[in-house]
């Protein structure tokens, strides 16, 4: 913050005093943030810290509710809807803004073409492109079609068409997210150049080795509060970890009850491969809650929808209670004692248009069949059972899935994985977009399935949350297990350090890029 | 967690006494009835009842193979030109056991397996295209729609496929007979509309059906076996076009290119007056019957009237359709989908 105030005079962009609720929920509480020419700053925090949000009033795709955000050290209110690009403000988002059909000219024009008499100056463009790209020391053909580009060249045109908007902030949402490591390499060479100049960067990461080889100063927010400002020099990776989190646990969890560690194990899983996970093993044991943390998109799904029959592994073995089994469809697994919930409740998981007892039976159906026709009382009846064991409140039969609320909806999906009665209770994102009170509901649920003997997996990206249920964790880190983590060490800093790739058995060795 | 089911509110009711909406394509049926016996009282006799009934059957047996198509979220476009070329195979195929078999039931017998087998393999193929080689039902059934029209033409080297006269004469009754008093094809219309309302809404698959036309990937992540429910509904919907052949070959004793033209679009019609939803996920066999039926009112009351010209005929059905539509956007989007739910940023 010191040093924030020492060179007021330099700062391009800044945010004074922001705070933003949607609806009723607050998001950000009187944060400040600044940027300066030149300098790369890393934004980090835990997910729903709020960076996202200070991102989009930085560039005025949201209103702030208070404070102000300036711009050259005058009070300014940035036009919507991405207009404040043309003032040198340009947001690149995680999942790249590129129409894949166009030209890589075409795109970095798109919208602001060069006309003469209405006609589009095609060639012009396509040497400004080329001028452009040169600069940046990339090779990549102006006319070439967007969707012939790898990710990482992608990304690139989005840099190329800042710099045709004469960016002077570049905002970058986890840039390094979808690239390899010898494309991150390359990314950080651009990030040299534009900083060379002039150009400030912010950009969100949630991997802190890269923020500490990439950024001059680093904010932290946590729970939508400013953390600090600091500069890169006067911390540590270690230090920033223990920034983002340091909460206190709440007593919204029920007291975990030990499994016997001799309890047998129902599930062992064995060098499983597959699209996006690698040589990941791990094991549970009858009546245990274990953990799965890690960043989104470091492949916890994709573990669980491979041992599933979502998708298809490639090698790698699926010991159910001692025996082998290799799943092709959802239906075996079911038909195995084992279920897995999505973390998309809307997409995948319910029928948003049509009413509560059709989704809780869709399922098992047939525990629903005499002579092969459906027998709607036992329907009915298995809808009663849920509705009390669950706790699941709509108005009455007629009201569709889509108008309940989230932790109604939450709980509905636990009821049709609960009407398969399994022993292995796969659970990806339990409590996303849930309020409070059914947290805890779900919360208690949880654990009283555990205590019961069922066997449970928890996929969470919310730290307390995995914290708070598991009685052990893995944590996973781009499509690898790092590391398993029980008793005392379970706690959000070691967590993070697996997560961040700062320890842990497969950090990603940089050099070798 | 597992306490007994006899106390506490229950907080979901099962039905309620009317539903406007559900019974919408019938109350529009009898008020159009009621139009027309106001308009020609002859519109009630029996003779035109039972013809207008018979005259129904053929697009509302299609139709009820049409909604299962459409509630799993697909679309058929080929089921008036496989009516055709169903009809002129048939032909051929009785004409050609003609010698072996003789003028007699078996021969008759023999067309009837045929067309049922080809409605089975041609819905199979539709299917199969579309699950497996992962091509839209748009453009599948649109190009077999190509196929099986000129597939027909060229069987008939472009002219008419008549069946021999006198097999004419023992096959005539299926279409033309009545029993206690109800037309064959009612009759069998009647049967199809049954068993297609019981597969629909008494079974699993039909519950399957509805789930793949609500939403795709719930019901692969619900452990349905997407495909093959899919392919299904192309295979009944075949089946269904072959038994409405079955009773309309002796209507003529003929097939040609102009067999069982725009079959497609009157199906699809009667299934959405009905209100199946056309992008699916909801479906009523229901409401398709009494779609059928409105169509072919349509055209019988301007047959018996002169307010309006029988030229219009199409230009009124089209009318109809449109305002169905419409009103069943207004109120199925206003009473129920996705309204004013409030969840977290």
């Amino acid at each position: 913050m010191a040093s924030a105030e020492t060179r007021a005079d330099a700062h391009i962009l800044a945010a004074s005093r922001i705070s933003k609720s949607f609806g009723e929920v607050p998001v950000l509480f009187s944060v400040d943030f600044d940027i300066r020419a030149g300098e790369a700053h890393a934004l980090i925090g835990e997910n729903g810290a709020g960076k996202s949000t200070l991102v989009k009033i930085l560039s005025g795709l949201e209103r702030p509710s208070s404070g102000t955000v300036m711009l050259n050290g005058q009070p300014t209110f940035l036009p919507p809807n991405g207009e404040a690009e043309n003032i040198g403000i340009v947001v690149i988002h995680q999942e790249l803004n590129l129409a894949e059909h166009l030209t890589v000219s075409e795109s970095i024009f798109l919208g602001r073409e060069w006309t003469r008499f209405g006609f589009l100056r095609r060639n012009d463009m396509e040497v400004e492109a080329q001028r452009i790209l040169d600069s940046l020391h990339v090779k990549i053909d102006p006319a070439a079609r967007i969707n012939t580009l790898s990710v990482a060249d992608k990304q690139m045109v989005e840099i190329a068409k800042a710099i045709s908007r004469e960016a002077r902030v570049l905002i970058m949402d986890e840039p390094t997210a979808v690239l390899t490591p010898a494309e991150t390499e390359y990314f950080f060479e651009q990030v040299a150049r534009l900083k060379a100049q002039g150009v400030a960067i912010v950009f969100i990461s949630h991997k802190l080795d890269e923020v500490m080889a990439l950024s001059d100063r680093i904010t932290v927010l946590r729970d939508g509060q400013h953390i600090a400002t600091v500069d890169k020099a006067d911390v540590s990776a270690d230090v920033l970890a223990e920034m983002m989190v340091g909460r206190e646990l709440s007593n919204l969890y029920p007291p975990k009850h030990e499994p016997d560690v001799d309890a047998d194990l129902v599930l062992e899983v064995e060098g499983l491969e597959g699209p996006g996970i690698r040589d990941v093993s791990f094991s549970l044991r009858r009546g245990e809650i274990v953990g799965f943390a890690g960043l989104i998109g470091s492949g916890r799904t994709a573990v669980m929808e491979a041992i599933v029959g979502l998708e298809q592994r490639r090698s790698g073995t699926v010991r159910l209670k001692g025996e082998p089994v290799s799943f092709t469809s959802i239906g075996q697994a079911v038909k195995s004692g084992m279920v897995y919930m999505t973390k998309d409740r809307k997409g995948r998981g319910l029928l948003l248009n049509v009413g509560l007892q059709p989704n809780l039976t869709l399922l098992t159906l047939y525990r629903h069949m005499r002579h092969g026709f459906l027998v709607e009382s036992s329907e009915v009846e298995a809808m009663d059972r849920a509705t009390r064991r669950f706790d699941i409140r709509a108005r009455d039969a007629s009201v569709k899935v889509g108008q309940l609320s989230g932790g109604n909806q939450q709980k509905l999906m636990l009821g049709k994985a609960m009407e398969s009665e399994p022993e292995i209770i796969i659970i990806d994102e339990p409590t996303r977009g849930i309020d409070v009170g059914t947290k805890q509901q779900i919360y208690h649920i949880i654990a009283a399935l555990a205590k019961e003997g069922k066997s449970i997996i928890v996929v969470s990206s919310e730290m307390q949350e995995v914290i708070g249920l598991s009685h052990r964790v893995v944590v996973m880190r781009e499509g690898r297990k790092t590391g398993t983590l029980e008793g005392a060490d379970i706690n959000e800093a070691e967590i993070m350090r697996y997560a961040a790739g700062l320890k842990g058995e497969s950090r990603h060795d940089r050099a070798s890029a | 967690m597992t306490e007994q089911a006899h106390e506490g509110v229950r907080p979901a009711r099962r039905r309620f006494a009317i539903d406007f909406h559900t019974m919408g394509p019938l109350l529009a049926l009898i008020a159009l009835c009621i139009f027309g016996f106001l308009l020609n009282p002859a519109f009630v006799s029996e003779g035109n009842v039972t013809n207008l009934l018979t005259r129904s059957a053929f697009i509302g047996i299609i139709a009820v193979g049409a909604t299962f198509v459409i509630t799993a979220g697909g679309i058929d476009l080929s089921v008036g030109s496989m009516a055709a070329v169903i009809s002129g195979l048939m032909i051929i195929a009785m004409n050609a056991s003609l010698e072996t078999f003789g003028i007699g039931v078996q021969t008759v017998v023999i067309g009837c397996a045929a067309s049922l087998l080809l409605g089975l393999l041609a819905g199979l193929l539709n299917g199969v295209m579309i699950t497996k080689g992962r091509i839209e039902a748009f453009i599948v059934t649109l190009g077999t729609m190509g196929i099986y029209r000129s597939l027909v033409t060229y069987f008939a080297n472009g002219g008419t496929l008549s069946l021999d006269f006198e097999v004419r004469g023992v096959y005539r009754p299926i279409y033309y007979d009545s029993v206690l008093g109800v037309p064959v094809p009612v009759l069998v219309f009647a049967v199809i509309s049954v068993i297609g309302w019981v597969l629909l809404n008494r079974t699993a698959f039909g519950r399957y059906c509805m789930a793949i036309g609500s939403n795709e990937v719930v019901a692969r992540y619900s452990a349905i076996k997407v495909d093959r429910v899919r392919t299904l509904t192309y295979v009944i919907q075949g089946i269904c076009v072959s038994v409405a052949t079955i009773i309309y070959v002796p209507r003529l004793g003929s097939a040609s290119s102009s067999t069982g033209v725009l079959w497609e679009l009157e199906a699809i019609a009667a299934v959405i007056i009905g209100g199946t939803m056309l992008k699916g996920g909801y479906g009523r066999i229901g409401g398709t019957v009494v779609g059928a039926i409105m169509l072919t009112t349509i055209g019988n009351i301007l047959n018996l009237t002169d307010v309006i010209s029988n030229y219009l005929n199409g230009a009124v059905q089209g009318v109809i359709i449109i305002a169905a539509v419409w009103l069943q956007r207004g109120n199925l989007a206003g009473l129920s989908l996705f309204r004013g739910r409030k969840t977290g940023a």
